[in-house]
Formats: C-alpha cells, sequence, structure tokens
C-alpha cells in the first residue's frame, strides 16, 4: 500500500466515522425523547409491585435522585455525558449496570450470529454458483424456489419447526435455555453450550442464505453472459475450472459485502430465534427491557444495535473499498 | 409465470395465464379476509369436550388446550393480519410517497434532509426500531400500526425519488415548462400519472414484510393484544404446549401465514412483470 492511497483509505474512513456520529447522536436524541414520552413511568417500573407501600415523599425523593425532576434538555444532557463516559446507567430487571448485562449478552449473542453468519453465507454463496451454472434446469428451479419461500417465511415459526422436530419429536436437544439448569455459570463446559446453540444457529443459518443465493445467482448469470467468459467458452472450458478462473472472483466480492450489509437482519433474526430458544443473547434482553418497562436497558440496546449495523456497514464499505481496485481509482467516497 | 411454459398448445399465452393466476390469488387472498371478518365467533368458543385434539376432518388443525378451533383461529388470525398489514403498508407507502417526491422537488437542502432520514432508519435494526416505537406507544393496535408505518417507508422513499427526479429531466417535462404550463399542472399530468404504478407495485411489496414484521412484534408480547386472534398471539401460546407434543398448534398457524405472504409477494411481482412491458416475456 503506497502512501497516496493509505491518505485516501483514511480520509474515507474519516468521513464515514463523521456521517456515523450525526446518526448516531440523531438516534440517541431520537430515542431519548421517544421514551420520555412513553406512558411508562419510571418510578412504577423500578418499584413495581411494591408500589402501594410508597408514598408520594419517597416518589419525589427517587424521582429527585434520579434526576427526574429536571428539564428534559438537561436529562437528555445528562443521560449523554455519562454515556460518553461508558456509564449506561444501571438495568431495573436485572439490577446491575447496563454495560455489564450488554457486554455479557454479547458474547452469547456473538457465537450464535457469527455461527449463522458464515454458515449462511457460505451455503447461500453455493447455492446461488449452482443455480447460476445450471441455469433453467431444475436444479436452479428448487433453489429459486427455496429461497423466494424462505423469503415469506416467519423466522420465529422457523424456530418453532426446529424445536418441534429435533427437540420435541427427537429428543436431541433441549427445549429452552442457553445453559442447563442448576449449573452455575462457571461450570458451564464449551460442549454443553454448543449444545445449546445449534438450534438457534441452525434456524438462523436455514433463512439466512435467501438473500445471498438470489444475489450471488444473479450476479454470476451476468458475468456468464460477458464476452470473456464467451471466449473462454470457445477455448473449451466449461463447468467447475470455468467458474473457478473466471466467475468466483467476480460473484465473491458482491456476496461478501451483501453479508456485512446484512447485519441488521442478522440482529433481527437473532432476537426472535433468541426468544424462541430462550437463548440469553442481546435479543432477549431487548424484549424483556421492552416487555418489563426496564428503559436504561432498551435504551442502551437501541444504541448497541445501532453500533452494530454501523459497524457492519462500515467493514463491506472498506472490503469493497480495499479488495476491488476499481472502486478507488474514481473519486473517493 | 413457470407454470406457463409448457401451456403453448393451449390459446392462452404466458401472460393470460399470469393474469388468470394472478385474479386467482387476489379473490383467494380476498376470500380469507373476508371469511375472518365473518367467521362465527361461536367457532372459537371454549370447548371442553373437544380440547387438545389433532387435525381431523371435523378440526381441521386440530383443537387447542380450550377446545378452540385452531382453523376458525388460524382464519380469523389471517384476516386480522392482513388488515394491520393494509394499514401499516398503506402508510408507510403514503410517507414514501410524500419524503420521495420532496427529496426530488424542493431542492438540494430537502434532498439532503430526506437522504439523512432514510439513513437514520436504516441504521437502527428494523425489529429493534419496532420494539422502540411499539413500547413508546404502550403496545397494543397503536403501537404496531405506528411502528409498521414509521419503519417500512425507507426503501421506497428512494425507487419514488429516483422516478421523480428522472420524469423531471426529461424533455417533455421541460417543453410543457416552456410552454408555460403551471408545476401544479405538470405534477399532475405528468409526473402523477408515472408515480402511480410504481407507487401500487411499491406498496404491493411492502405488504409481505408488513405482515411478517406484525407477526414478529406480536409474537415476541409487544404487539396486538393476547386477546386478538392474531398468529402472533396463537404462535407464542403455542410455545407452551410443543412439549407435550402438540405440534398442530404451531405448525398450521405459521404454514398460513407462510402461504398468505407468499401469495401476496407472487401477486405482486406478477404485477409488476405485467405493468413493464419489456419484461413480460421473460
Amino acid at each position: 500500500m503506497n502512501k497516496r492511497m493509505l491518505q485516501k483509505t483514511g480520509t474515507f474512513l474519516l468521513l464515514k466515522s463523521i456521517r456515523m456520529a450525526t446518526l448516531l447522536i440523531a438516534i440517541c436524541f431520537i430515542s431519548f425523547l421517544l421514551i420520555k414520552n412513553s406512558p411508562i413511568d419510571p418510578i412504577r417500573a423500578y418499584i413495581g409491585a411494591d408500589m402501594l407501600k410508597v408514598g408520594p415523599e419517597q416518589r419525589e425523593k427517587i424521582a429527585a435522585y434520579w434526576g427526574l425532576d429536571e428539564p428534559l434538555m438537561v436529562q437528555f444532557f445528562n443521560w449523554g455525558s455519562s454515556l460518553l463516559a461508558g456509564d449506561l446507567g444501571t438495568s431495573m430487571i436485572f439490577r446491575r449496570p447496563v454495560s455489564e448485562i450488554i457486554q455479557e449478552r454479547f458474547m452469547n449473542s456473538l457465537i450464535l450470529m457469527i455461527t449463522a453468519w458464515v454458515i449462511s453465507g457460505v451455503l447461500g454463496f453455493v447455492l446461488g454458483v449452482v443455480a447460476a451454472m445450471k441455469k433453467g434446469t431444475w436444479i436452479d428451479r428448487i433453489i429459486k424456489w427455496y429461497c423466494f419461500t424462505l423469503a415469506s417465511t416467519p423466522t420465529f415459526w422457523m424456530g418453532l419447526l426446529t424445536l418441534i422436530v429435533f427437540a420435541v419429536w427427537l429428543g436431541w436437544f433441549p427445549v429452552g435455555l442457553g445453559v442447563p439448569a442448576g449449573v452455575l455459570a462457571q461450570d458451564v463446559t464449551l460442549a454443553e453450550r454448543i449444545h445449546h446453540l445449534i438450534l438457534p444457529a441452525l434456524t438462523l443459518s436455514i433463512l439466512g442464505v435467501a438473500n445471498v443465493a438470489l444475489h450471488t445467482r444473479q450476479k454470476l448469470i451476468d458475468v456468464l453472459a460477458s464476452d470473456y467468459v464467451l471466449f473462454a467458452r470457445a477455448k473449451g472450458e466449461k463447468g467447475f475450472p470455468l467458474f473457478w478462473k473466471h466467475g468466483l472472483r467476480n460473484v465473491a466480492l458482491p456476496a461478501i459485502t451483501l453479508q456485512f450489509a446484512a447485519f441488521s437482519e442478522l440482529f433481527g433474526g437473532a432476537v426472535l430465534a433468541e426468544q424462541v430458544f430462550s437463548y440469553p443473547g442481546l435479543g432477549q434482553a431487548t424484549v424483556e427491557a421492552g416487555l418489563r418497562g426496564d428503559v436504561p436497558l432498551l435504551l442502551g440496546l437501541v444504541i448497541f444495535s445501532t453500533l452494530f449495523v454501523f459497524v457492519g456497514n462500515l467493514l463491506a464499505d472498506i472490503v469493497t473499498y480495499l479488495v476491488d481496485p476499481r472502486t478507488r481509482e474514481g473519486k473517493s467516497l | 409465470m413457470r407454470q406457463a411454459i409448457q401451456t403453448d398448445r393451449l390459446a392462452l399465452n404466458r401472460r393470460h395465464w399470469m393474469i388468470f393466476f394472478t385474479i386467482f390469488a387476489a379473490v383467494f387472498l380476498a376470500l380469507v379476509v373476508i371469511g375472518g371478518t365473518f367467521l362465527n365467533p361461536e367457532r372459537i368458543a371454549t370447548n371442553f369436550q373437544e380440547k387438545n385434539l389433532a387435525p381431523s376432518l371435523h378440526h381441521l388443525f386440530g383443537t387447542d388446550w380450550l377446545g378452540r378451533d385452531m382453523f376458525s383461529r388460524t382464519v380469523m388470525g389471517l384476516s386480522l393480519s392482513i388488515k394491520v398489514g393494509l394499514i401499516g403498508a398503506i402508510g408507510s407507502t403514503f410517507i414514501a410517497v410524500s419524503l420521495g417526491m420532496i427529496a426530488a422537488t424542493m431542492g438540494k437542502a430537502a434532498d439532503r434532509i430526506v437522504s439523512w432520514l432514510i439513513d437514520l432508519f436504516l441504521s437502527v435494526p428494523h425489529l429493534v426500531a419496532l420494539i422502540l416505537i411499539a413500547f413508546t406507544l404502550g403496545g397494543g393496535f397503536k403501537g404496531v400500526v405506528f411502528g409498521l408505518m414509521l419503519t417500512h417507508w425507507p426503501s421506497l422513499a428512494r425507487v419514488i425519488r429516483a422516478e421523480v427526479m428522472q420524469v423531471r429531466s426529461s424533455e417533455y417535462v421541460k417543453i410543457s415548462k416552456r410552454m408555460g404550463k403551471s408545476s401544479v399542472w405538470i405534477a399532475a399530468h405528468h409526473i402523477f400519472p408515472h408515480l402511480l404504478p410504481q407507487m401500487i407495485i411499491g406498496f404491493l411489496l411492502l405488504f409481505p414484510h408488513v405482515i411478517l414484521h406484525e407477526a414478529a412484534v406480536t409474537f415476541i408480547g409487544l404487539g396486538l393484544s393476547p386477546h386478538e386472534p392474531a398468529i402472533g398471539v396463537i404462535l407464542s401460546e403455542s410455545m407452551k404446549y410443543l412439549s407435550s407434543g402438540m405440534w398442530w398448534l404451531a405448525f398450521f398457524p405459521g404454514l398460513s401465514l407462510l402461504l398468505i405472504v407468499r401469495i401476496f409477494d407472487w401477486v405482486g411481482e406478477n404485477i409488476r412483470i405485467l405493468a413493464d412491458p419489456t419484461k413480460a416475456h421473460e
């Protein structure tokens, strides 16, 4: 990498980061406003069932302690400045710092999402390539039909189906929980973790295939219609060697980019899969926070998931930028 | 369209077949909505004499732990889902068209703001945005409908914006302007007719997403109230009974939802192809 290119890459990253920062601030502000205007009373949500035992004076004290009696903008800046310092507040349902919960849950979710991400990416790519190489045959039609059907399948229903088949009928897997019940968190072995990971990962992998497969198929069909492939065919190349020499490079990049850009859907899928399999990840925490009115946790999760999606998009951009020389030639992005 | 390849012998061509099948599918969807609306509520009344029955001819989808007929519950749920989806998709299309028009016609600043808004909405995972909005509005029908409306417009807004820009820069619009037509007249006579098919097709292609998201939000408990016969409610209730082997509680309602969404998608795709003569022969 020469100096000029390094410089260009630096500018590119800087511009992306500035854009992200404005979006993130806006997301923080909007979510804060939305939640402030929600009908959930934070004090009521905090105290829960003991509401009757708490008098109005005590309520006022709690409000003052949390700064709930201050003007809205002051509250936002208080919250924002502690956010910048890395303090996301304390979760009401877990009674622990939000950042701690997100960290712990993220590790669980990350394993799940990465597994599903890799499997669906590879499988989708292979399916797309096979469909395109055999365009118009029954294999192509089946793959296409399968992908279109997957796109209409509710994620949580697919989760329920795998649960019925593998956990209830075959009894291979436990019906729920990310770790075995009655075992301390530090005593859970790797094998047990993997055992509980398989079904949610399988669900997400089956569904994640469609997008990459259809996209790769279309892309490869375009490539196969090009002049250089026509020339290669005229020289007698065909089948797998033809794909390996002329197709792979041209279709791998769009597929990788697409997979990175799909982090948003991956997160959404994980929310549903974790809910079905009671897998203790970020998605389940989001649902819990929403259902039980845990405002600090929900805000933290919204911001964290936004960051997650942004990292995905950024990686997609960087990969395209670094791997494909054509995108560097024109103006900087 | 695929079925039609072998039918050259018949008098109808592929286009005819496609129109025929599309109308057939649309009628089927309408029947589900009407059926669900006018189905006798007695059919899902509690009946302990017939509880936990596996699917049979009498109860096509079986019965649940309260003896309610699952087929009737499913049809009612689908009908409700389609109605909620309809409101959500119409709202989203409306937002998309308004913002797309604003971006394309009201200058550079407006364009920047709209693009920024689109980026903003795409930067939060869709389901998380839905949860946030549903939570803010206190869940229930209002929460879901607003959540669906406010989160599905960005992609269509981009399409509309590009379309308006293209039409605006075309020669006949420029000539029309030179001939002294007002911008309202141009919008009504030149731009809107071009936009109408885009709007209808965009709406039809949004629909499946809206229905799936409605079911997902309801499933996790932040959507329609548990008293409604929604598919999301049926499926989330069924989770408690799966371990006792009552697979039909989850299997058929979910499969029906899949079918409805698939048919909608197919109808939308067909109409898109039919509306575009250059693609009709693919």
